[in-house]
């Protein structure tokens, strides 16, 4: 088990996760980077920036 | 085979493509472009480069180098430069003779004024460089038009006063999506809203789109126009027949699996592949 940066809650991480890979915290909602795997590592999710998307 | 993924964050749509890489027996090189550092003339050892960037101006730029560098890229840097510019996707489809709706483009907050009056109320103002339906203003009379202008000159950054000014189409609530890998469309969505925005990305409903003869052949064109490859099309259903809005180069695709019934994400592998193979 993991924590949420934003709300302290506890976040499971799936085993074949990746880096980079996007979660969602299911407490506060937050938008989540998984940053490092071992050891699991989160921080909240980069802002959208004007260039994103398709 | 060396297959190599620019990415930054992983999202859905990297993910499914990962796995079906996987499926084909291929371990994709992860290349984080946030980690990035290129000289001119050399690039990671790969075959072939898939770009799934979230940033439209690190893909563009990554592409460049990658292809200096001799590596083969999918999509390419020309086809990203042309689809990730509205007034550049605007001028190759009309190259091709695309049926797409009227456009006009005005340099300043007057000339503006003027085009949008010309082109008659009401008008869609876009960004040249912009996507998932963001800062895109509808403008239906005069005063919103003085408004929009007026705050884009101001507020915006020199981006926004490329003033790209589009024919309102009455869409019926929906427009198509539709999905091209090569030489092939693959698959198509409507997308539904009760709002005039219809990306899903804004909460429009995909549901499945028959991919018929009409909306492979203007799909495949459209793709041709900007250069080929891997891209999705968006089709306004007009009283004159399908028209091209947009041509999306990092395609997402997660909506449209179970939608649709098909394998995309497998499908583009299959083309990658195939392409290192020729």
């Amino acid at each position: 088990m993991s924590e949420c940066p934003v709300c302290a809650a506890e976040i499971e991480v799936a085993k074949d996760a990746m880096a980079g890979e996007l979660l969602v915290c299911e407490d506060c909602g937050a938008e989540l980077e998984l940053i490092g795997i071992d050891p699991v590592e989160l921080a909240e999710a980069p802002a959208a920036e004007e260039d994103w998307g398709q | 085979m060396r297959i190599g993924l620019l990415h930054s964050l992983i999202r859905k749509e990297e993910k499914l493509l990962i796995e079906a890489f996987r499926n084909s027996g291929v371990e994709p090189i992860m290349l984080d472009d946030r980690k990035l550092i290129m000289d001119f003339h050399n690039a990671p050892e790969i075959d072939i480069l898939v770009e799934r960037s979230i940033n439209h101006s690190r893909a563009l730029h990554a592409l460049r180098l990658f292809e200096s560098a001799g590596v083969c890229c999918v999509n390419s840097h020309r086809v990203a430069q042309i689809c990730g510019d509205k007034l550049l996707t605007t001028a190759a489809l009309k190259d091709h003779g695309i049926a797409q709706p009227e456009c006009r483009v005005a340099f300043t907050e007057e000339s503006a004024l003027t085009a949008i009056e010309e082109l008659g109320y009401p008008v869609v103002l876009k960004p040249a460089v912009g996507s998932w339906g963001r800062l895109l203003s509808k403008i239906n009379d005069r005063d919103a038009a003085e408004t929009v202008l007026e705050h884009k000159t101001v507020l915006g950054s020199y981006h926004h006063s490329i003033f790209y000014i589009q024919q309102y189409i009455e869409k019926q609530g929906r427009d198509i999506r539709s999905f091209v890998v090569g030489d092939d469309c693959i698959a198509a969505i409507y997308r539904s809203s009760d709002h005039w925005i219809t990306n899903t990305a804004r909460g429009a409903r995909a549901s499945k789109c028959e991919v018929t003869p009409e909306v492979a052949e203007i799909s495949l064109a459209a793709a041709k126009a900007v250069g080929g490859g891997i891209v999705a099309v968006d089709l306004f259903e007009s009283e004159a027949g399908l028209l091209v809005n947009e041509v999306n180069y990092t395609m997402e695709f997660r909506n449209s699996i179970d939608t649709t019934g098909v394998d995309i994400p497998q499908l583009v592998a299959d083309y990658v592949i195939g392409l290192v193979k020729q």
